[in-house]
Parts: structure tokens; sequence; C-alpha cells
């Protein structure tokens, strides 16, 4: 049994980990065989960008070797796939392997696109890469005073980072001892101030109390960067200093080249995780267009849920659990309290208030995410 | 025309629904019609004040069951 997982990112790291653990007999005996590509040597903590930009972490301390977090047993690939095969079950990678397998799991995860938002690339600043984040910072240091505007494209990763982020913001500004001269504006694509109802109820007051300014049902459409103004579809404007925006995302562009996917993102079945039509097939992450956040944590998930079942199937013929919808986020509400965001299909969230006992956990957790992709938390 | 997508967003707390017809919408050809399918009491609400405020049309919205089907066509 050869399993293929494409993307070493959480999903992939960890559905290959947990694999590994729980096939361990098979894959001495020969049985099986775990093989990963992924495109880069590098494993990035991608919550980690937040703090990044405002000085609390460094660009170093987001990274591992994707090799070190790896079981041993598992033949690791740094060699991008450029080609997927699925009537024929082989990938193709840019040396020009081909990779046959009898399951394949596709954990590809997203990019952002600025350049579909004209004027974004060039008038926004964003903290969802390192280049970016680390540019921000800079750009926050050396901010004196002014306006400065989020904005929030859809679809975007962790759907809460925007809420922290303004937060954080709030907190920086107060630091420094300027936040009476900056002006704080929010603008979010929905008609609250998030778009799961119970965050939002939560967050709204706390908005108020901050005096974070908000306009809801801004969706951006384009930003001109020389006079500093961002447009929404709506019809409204905002003026600013300093422009922060969540980019758009998009699936991989080799995804999409492939025709797996439809607008970026591969159609997946919401509870089993197979790709619609391939039964050998699983999606998991950011690659999907599963409703619910493309996040680290609906990654983490899903591929524990991916590789329950894998297991099971090979060991007993039958897959033993369907995956229901659990997500579960920290939600920093500035630099020294945090609360937190738990659901699935059916349950809402209910926010407890922030703490400083949430937000240390959280700090910890920085640091605990290595123990989670090596499969051990 | 007769083609609409279906946006099946039942059962889904977030993104949240309407979150996931913009998604969609901003995929979505002009004249296309889209069908949204949610559990969300609030989309009911949510969905034609941003059809109306965004300037695309509101076709039709009803509740079938647990589920509301809400159909908007995309205008620009």
């Amino acid at each position: 049994m050869r399993i293929l997982i494409v993307g070493g990112g959480t999903g992939g790291t960890i559905v290959a980990n947990n694999l590994a653990r729980r096939l361990a007999g098979e894959v001495r005996a020969g049985k099986v065989r775990l093989t990963l590509i992924s495109d880069t040597d590098r494993h990035m903590y991608q919550p980690g960008l937040l703090y990044v930009a405002f000085g609390q972490m460094t660009p170093d301390q987001l990274y591992r070797d994707e090799a070190s977090l790896l079981d041993p047993s598992i033949d690791f690939h740094v060699d991008p796939v450029t080609d997927f095969h699925l009537g024929r079950n082989q990938v193709r990678t840019r040396s020009g392997k081909t990779h046959e397998y009898d399951l394949l799991v596709i954990a590809t995860g997203a990019r952002i696109v600025p350049e579909e938002v004209p004027g974004m690339s060039e008038g926004a600043e964003t903290f969802y890469t390192e280049e970016g984040a680390v540019r921000l910072h800079k750009r926050l240091m050396e901010f004196k005073g002014g306006t400065v505007a989020m904005v929030v494209s859809i679809p975007h990763k962790c759907p809460v980072a925007p809420v922290e982020a303004i937060f954080m913001l709030h907190d920086f500004f107060k630091a420094r001892g300027i936040r009476d001269k900056v002006k704080l504006q929010y603008k979010y694509p929905v008609n609250h101030v998030h778009a799961t109802a119970n965050v939002a109820r939560w967050a709204k007051p706390e908005f108020d109390k901050a005096g974070i300014e908000y306009e809801t049902l801004f969706n951006v459409k384009e930003v001109d960067p020389v006079n500093k103004v961002v447009y929404s579809e709506e019809g409204t404007e905002c003026k600013y200093d300093l422009l922060i925006a969540i980019p758009p995302h998009r699936g991989m562009e080799m995804v999409e080249r492939n025709d797996l996917a439809q607008g970026g993102w591969i159609p997946t079945d919401r509870f089993k995780l197979t790709m619609t039509g391939h039964d050998n097939v699983y999606v998991i992450g950011d690659a999907t267009n599963i409703p619910v956040s493309k996040t680290g944590s609906a990654a983490h998930f899903e591929a524990e849920v991916v590789a329950e079942n894998i297991a099971s199937m090979i060991k007993t013929g039958t897959p033993v659990r369907e995956y229901d919808g659990r997500v579960y986020c920290f939600i920093e509400a500035g630099y020294d309290r945090a609360t937190y965001n738990a659901f699935d299909y059916v349950n809402l969230p209910e926010l407890k208030p922030p703490s400083k006992a949430i937000h240390w956990f959280k700090v910890a957790y920085n640091k605990m995410y290595w123990t989670t992709v090596r499969g051990l938390l | 025309m007769g083609q609409c997508k279906v946006i099946d967003a039942r059962n889904t707390f977030c993104p949240g629904p309407l979150m996931e017809l913009i998604t969609y919408m901003k995929q979505a050809k002009v004249g296309e019609t889209l069908e949204l399918l949610s559990t969300d009491q609030g989309s009911a609400t949510d969905v034609p004040e941003w059809i109306k405020k965004v300037g695309h049309e509101m076709i039709s919205s009803e509740k079938v069951g647990e589920v509301w089907h809400i159909k908007v066509r995309k205008a620009k």
C-alpha cells in the first residue's frame, strides 16, 4: 500500500506522522510505504507572523526543518509537484520523477493573492508573509500618528486574525504612548464586526471600549496608493495613512492548473474528506472547499480523522469516524488577554471573557506547536 | 440560464454563510445565479442587506424545514 501525501504544512505533516505511528508495524514489514512531498525543506508556524508584525517574535522563531519534524520511516522529498494524474494514480514532480500511489492525501494549503485587488500590493501592508510581517513591524515602529485602516478581503486564512490584529494595534500604540494620536479604522465585509455571530457579539463592545472605529459591509474593491484611499464594492471609501490589508486567498496554483479546484478550492466531502469523485484521494486544510475556517486548527483535526481512517481501513477494512467540523482558535484580545473560539458543524462557539491565563496558554502553544505537528499533542 | 450554483453553508459558523456567498459571488460571472443554503437564522436578513448595499439582485428567499434557500443574481 503506497500512501502519498502532498504538502508539508500543518495538515500534511500531522497526517504523515500520525500514519507512521499507527502503521509502524506495517511500514516495518514493508506492507505500507509512506511518502511526503513538499515544495520546501522548511516548515513555518504561520500564526507566529502576527507576533512578528508586533515585534514579539523574530522570523527565525517561525521555522523548523521539515525533516526534523517527520518520523524517520517517512520517505520525504523536497520536489514540488507539477502534475496530478488522478486517473492513473500518479503525480509528477519538478525533477521529472513520477510517484505512484494507492492513497493520496492533498494538503497543499492556500496562498495570498493581493494582486487580485487593484492597488493592494502597492498601497497596503500585510502580515500574511514573513517579508510582509517584518515590513509592517518597521512601518508600525516609524508611525507617528494618523489613521491606520484595516481592510479584510474574502476568502482569507484564519478569520479571527483581523480581530486579533486590531486589538494588538490598540495595545501597541498604547504602549508607545501615541494611542491618542492614532485613529484605528476596521473595515469588515459582512454586516457584523466578525462573520461568526458570537465572536461579533463579544468583539463589538470591546471595540467600543478601545475606541476602535468600524464599518461593516465593506468589501475591498480598489486601493489608490497615491492618494491613500481605499474603496469598497459597496460604494464607500476610507482615507488612510497606513493601510493593513488581509489579502484575498486562493488555493495553490498547481492545484488550479491541474483542474482539481473550483475557484481555487478542491471539492471535498465535508465528512469523509475525500475529493468529490475520487474515493482514494483525501483533501485537508486550506486546500478544501469545506465551509469551515482556513486555519491550521481545522487542518489539524481533519488530518487526525484522515490518518485514523486510513490506518483503520488498512487494519480492519473500515474507516472509524467522520470529520465533525471541529475547529479551536485562540483569539488574542490585545497584548495580555485572550479568549478562544471552539465549534463544530453543529455547536456554536461560546466565547469566554478574555483572560491573562488564556493569553499565556496561547504563548505556550506557540512553542508547543512543534509537538502538535510531530503528532505528540 | 437555468444553471444555478448551490453553496452549501448549512451548519457552519466560521467564516459563515454570508462570507461563503461573497466568496463565490466574486468568482461568478455577471448574470449568474447562486443559491445559498444556510441554517443560520441571521442569513435571512444579512444576505438581503448585503445584496441591496452592493447592488446585486435578490431573487428569492424561503425556509424549507430548517434550511434557508436564498437565490441571488450577480448584477455587476
